[in-house]
């Protein structure tokens, strides 16, 4: 049997022990950033996709060892061709691993599905779409009294998130980011945690691919032309020509994010959306004001 | 000639590579991008190839 070469390393895995490595790394991630704490209640923000499956996997491989309550989130923003798919392996999932999930849609919530959303305005898709899922997952997660949300990014989406930040000159935005993410405790606002954050996407597909997860590979038709897919190709590339490049970025990034977080400590103050009542740092938050323009 | 489906594309192709590295710079796909199989076994990027190889390249990105 082949055994499988971890990135830039001259180690040799044979499949069990790849699976072994991979979970005592994502453990390790929640003890060295505190995440997960005895008796919280957890949500997995869960697309069926590789990563918040793995996430979710591991989860509940834990939570009896730490001691805390795990469910799920799936949200249905209305993607034609592409989250029905992911959604019905995603129920399918939950329901073999006994976990409780919660499904959520833009449609009844807002009145739109995405696709319509999108020819209603010229905001990007990933924009609106970023901006509502996360709306309905804090606000759920609150209204079911979670104490975190868990979602899937690995180092490469944070890799990305730090340099799209950069590039746009969005520093105060970075301050926000990091393992477990949010800079300001209120109890309308849940912490987010990213267990797979040091875990680069392409061994996340391999364990993925070795845990035999019944993914579907379907890309989001809206990904091709954002900024974040640009951003992707050009890490990617980086790293082919200078293997380590994304892990040098999460680490100089860790370096200094208690110093982004100090610094934007004061700014962030938490108020209200004055339409809908959710946390927002603006007096309309960017949900109502999508929204507002797609009922014009 | 190796037999690669890209599943990306939904696409057979077939060519001549040597290695796996070879097989994905005629490709011109980036080793970050994908995980590449030979009866459902995961294959290494230094990894020799045979002529009558069926390979699959996997897709490695997020969904979302």
């Amino acid at each position: 049997m082949n055994k499988i070469q971890l990135p830039n390393s001259n180690v040799f895995l044979s499949n069990s022990e790849y699976i072994k490595y991979f979970e005592k790394k994502v453990f390790k991630t929640i003890l060295k950033y505190k995440l997960i704490s005895k008796n919280d209640k957890i949500a997995v923000a869960f697309s069926g996709g590789k990563d918040s499956t793995a996430v979710l996997y591991i989860l509940n491989k834990l939570k009896d060892r730490l001691k805390f309550k795990l469910e799920a989130i799936a949200i249905d923003e209305g993607i034609k061709n592409y989250r029905s798919i992911t959604l019905k392996a995603a129920k399918k999932f939950c329901k073999e691993n006994n976990i409780k999930l919660h499904t959520f849609s833009y449609k009844n919530e807002f009145s739109f599905t995405l696709d319509k959303m999108v020819k209603k305005t010229s905001n990007s898709p990933c924009n609106i779409c970023g901006t509502f899922r996360r709306y309905l997952l804090n606000k759920y997660s609150v209204k079911l009294k979670f104490t975190k949300l868990a979602t899937g990014h690995n180092l490469d989406d944070e890799a990305q998130s730090i340099l799209m930040n950069l590039f746009k000159n969005n520093t105060a935005i970075n301050a926000r980011l990091g393992p477990i993410t949010g800079i300001i405790k209120s109890e309308k606002f849940i912490p987010r945690i990213k267990p797979l954050y040091l875990m680069p996407q392409k061994e996340v597909a391999i364990y993925a691919f070795l845990k035999g997860f019944k993914i579907e590979h379907v890309e989001c038709p809206n990904a091709k032309n954002s900024f974040r897919n640009d951003i992707q190709t050009f890490l990617n590339d980086f790293e082919a020509k200078y293997p380590g490049t994304k892990n040098s970025i999460i680490n100089s990034f860790l370096e200094i994010l208690p110093l982004l977080k100090e610094k934007y400590k004061t700014e962030a103050k938490l108020t209200f959306c004055k339409l809908c009542k959710e946390p927002s740092s603006k007096e309309i938050c960017n949900a109502c004001s999508f929204l507002k323009e797609i009922k014009k | 000639m190796v037999k690669a489906f890209i599943e990306r594309k939904n696409k057979t192709e077939e060519l001549n590579a040597k290695t796996v590295m070879d097989l994905l710079k005629k490709l011109n796909i980036n080793p970050e991008t994908v995980l590449v199989t030979r009866d459902n076994e995961l294959l290494n990027l230094n990894d020799k190839l045979e002529k009558k190889d069926s390979i699959k390249l996997l897709s490695v990105i997020s969904g979302g």
